[in-house]
């Protein structure tokens, strides 16, 4: 039931149009992110601000709306968030990833592979992939100009040289297009090659930050490497405990205080699917 | 069989009936009112009104009330509801120099036109916790409680050309509006005091205070701080005059730094600049001082304390910006620290 004290999506008009000439202008410039006039949302920074304008301005009454958060849709602020646009849509909500048309995302790529006229929005908390290197955003501004990445292919090496590997382990750095270095939000590495040629449309917004950048759909995105050190995803040597899969991302669970441990699958849709489907069988 | 957090929604639920009940507490005392915060905790209700960015005193308290008295969440209360309402137009600039006043000090002259108002002050009064204060609270008659307009301090030394003129930016375009733009930079000293106006109190205090103690010390005279009620005006298209649309309660604070001159110019002082709803005189001197430290490249100084640089001070003033990012490290993060976990596994 939508609540008609606010407008529906709770933003009003303008400010969504505003927003959605920015996504426009984001998908015309892949990885490039575009300054917008982010608003104060009922849930704190950093809780998914930017992720909850883009979905509020891009969703429409026949949306199916999902929310994950770490993968589940059953986590407290996948829950809060949508349980918001419940509120202030009223659209139908789902926890399955293939009936979603929007899926609003903190963390996580699903695992069941995303298909044509599919939208997934990214909470972002830094938008910027050389902020911990260089804090200056008129510096960073003046790189993604310039294309001039050396400072984070350098860092890349030092990671190499000190660790024998690269010691990113999520939000790792992408080219889109083999022009705009992009933040992938904090996703395991795991996720970056989903984001490759992906049918979808990825939309990511940061609120505290106040930019939003896009990968439209089929776009090139490359994870950073160097030939002799190529692009490594996460590998467990369990399948998962739960349905057995060897192929998704696994989360470590303590069983006890012995040392005792399980790895499930932290996409619980992919997850629970899987094991209805084996028992169907 | 483990069961991963299940039943999220229910546990919000509960979370928030939990909450409702802590922030009644005893149902057998009576629910503060508006009114009573908004005339008993004013100072409050003005912060909230100065850090959420909207003049409503009213809503302020309510905010109060349902944050428990927390600022920051009040404050987050005021933004949300803020970012709802549609803007129907800007106002005229509102001229402190016409202000109603309550208080004005000056910390430059012993005397000056109009004189020395102290007003409602605790500045010099014992901070002793006084345990009847029924009786403290007896109105004093005699005393006069409004002042007509006085010159401003800075306007007399302006008059002399001892300080450092402030006009506006050739054309006198208008200012950039950051509740609907966001912050660039480097940024004009329009956005960079839109910034500051609506910046935590506790953070500017720190900032203002670094530049006393060394880091980019500016020589600050309390210039003048003044605190009365001035005019609204709108000037609405289709009358093309100003009309006023009510009265609002502001603190200014004008501060006199160190002077400058150059083979072109005779020396001069020069200003820092604070201005905040309601009563609000620590919050007003802090931003005069960080204002001026921002200013650091204008006027040709070097910049090397936190306070001078410009994205150091305005990307971290937002109680908002900041209280959520701090406190988003409680949200789950055991994806990305399985990453984390996986990568230390493999490299001992």
């Amino acid at each position: 039931m939508r609540d008609t004290n606010y407008n529906f999506g709770y933003l009003d008009e303008r400010t969504k149009r505003m927003i959605r000439r920015a996504i426009l202008k984001a998908v015309a410039i892949p990885g490039f992110q575009v300054p917008f006039g982010s608003r104060e949302m009922p849930l704190p920074y950093g809780w998914g601000t930017g992720g909850v304008q883009v979905t509020a301005s891009v969703i429409g009454p026949r949306d199916v709306l999902k929310v994950i958060d770490q993968g589940a849709d059953d986590t407290v602020n996948a829950v809060n968030i949508r349980s918001f646009f419940a509120r202030t849509t009223g659209v139908a909500t789902t926890e399955r990833t293939t009936e979603a048309t929007l899926i609003q995302t903190r963390h996580r790529i699903p695992e069941t592979p995303l298909a044509e006229g599919q939208i997934l929005v990214y909470q972002v908390p830094v938008p910027e992939p050389m902020q911990r290197l260089e804090p200056r955003e008129a510096e960073t501004r003046r790189m993604h100009a310039l294309a001039d990445y050396g400072l984070m292919h350098v860092k890349l090496y030092e990671d190499i040289a000190r660790y024998g590997r690269v010691s990113t382990t999520y939000d790792y750095p992408v080219m889109v297009e083999g022009r705009y270095l992009m933040a992938p939000s904090p996703i395991p590495k795991f996720d970056n090659p989903k984001m490759h040629m992906s049918p979808a449309l990825q939309l990511f917004g940061a609120g505290r930050e106040k930019r939003i950048y896009a990968l439209p759909p089929y776009t090139r995105v490359e994870s950073l490497a160097f030939d002799d050190h190529p692009f490594q995803v996460q590998r467990w040597s369990q399948p998962c405990a739960l349905c057995g899969a060897r192929d998704s991302y696994l989360d470590e669970m303590l069983t006890d205080d012995r040392g005792g441990r399980m790895f499930v699958c932290s996409d619980t849709d992919y997850c629970s699917e899987r094991r209805s489907r084996k028992e169907a069988a | 069989m483990y069961v991963a957090a299940k039943g999220g929604e229910r546990a919000i639920r509960n979370a928030q009936a939990l909450l409702a009940e802590a922030r009644r507490g005893d149902p057998a005392v009576p629910e503060l009112s508006l009114e009573q915060i908004r005339q008993q905790l004013r100072l409050a209700v003005d912060r909230v009104m100065n850090e959420g960015s909207v003049y409503d005193p009213e809503l302020a308290a309510l905010a109060l009330r349902q944050a428990s008295g927390d600022m920051v969440e009040a404050i987050f209360l005021l933004r949300a509801y803020r970012a709802t309402l549609p803007r129907l137009g800007y106002t005229a600039p509102v001229d402190t120099a016409r202000m109603r006043l309550w208080r004005r000090i000056s910390a430059t002259f012993k005397d000056l036109p109009g004189g020395q108002v102290l007003g409602p002050t605790c500045d010099y009064t014992q901070r002793l916790l006084d345990f009847s204060s029924e009786s403290s609270l007896q109105p004093s008659a005699e005393t006069e409680k409004t002042h007509e307009a006085m010159p401003r301090v800075v306007d007399l030394l302006g008059n002399e050309g001892l300080i450092e003129p402030q006009e506006p930016p050739p054309g006198d375009p208008d200012p950039c509006d950051l509740t609907r733009e966001p912050l660039s930079f480097p940024a004009s000293r329009a956005a960079r005091l839109q910034n500051l106006a609506r910046g935590d109190e506790g953070f500017l205090l720190a900032m203002g205070y670094s530049t006393q103690r060394g880091y980019a010390h500016s020589h600050p005279f309390a210039g003048e701080i003044r605190y009365g009620m001035v005019e609204v005006e709108l000037v609405p298209e289709e009358l093309g005059f100003p009309v006023v649309i009510g009265e609002i309660a502001l603190t200014e604070c004008q501060m006199v730094n160190q002077f400058h001159g150059s083979k072109s110019q005779p020396p001069q002082f020069t200003r820092g600049y604070g201005l905040a709803f309601g009563h609000s005189e620590r919050k007003c001197m802090a931003m005069a001082l960080v204002d001026r430290a921002l200013r650091a490249e204008e006027l040709g100084e070097a910049v090397s304390a936190p306070a001078q640089q410009q994205e150091f001070v305005l990307s971290h003033s937002d109680c908002l910006e900041a209280s959520g990012f701090v406190q988003h490290l409680k949200l789950p993060h055991y994806v990305d620290f399985q990453a984390e976990l996986e990568l230390v596994r493999k490299m001992r």
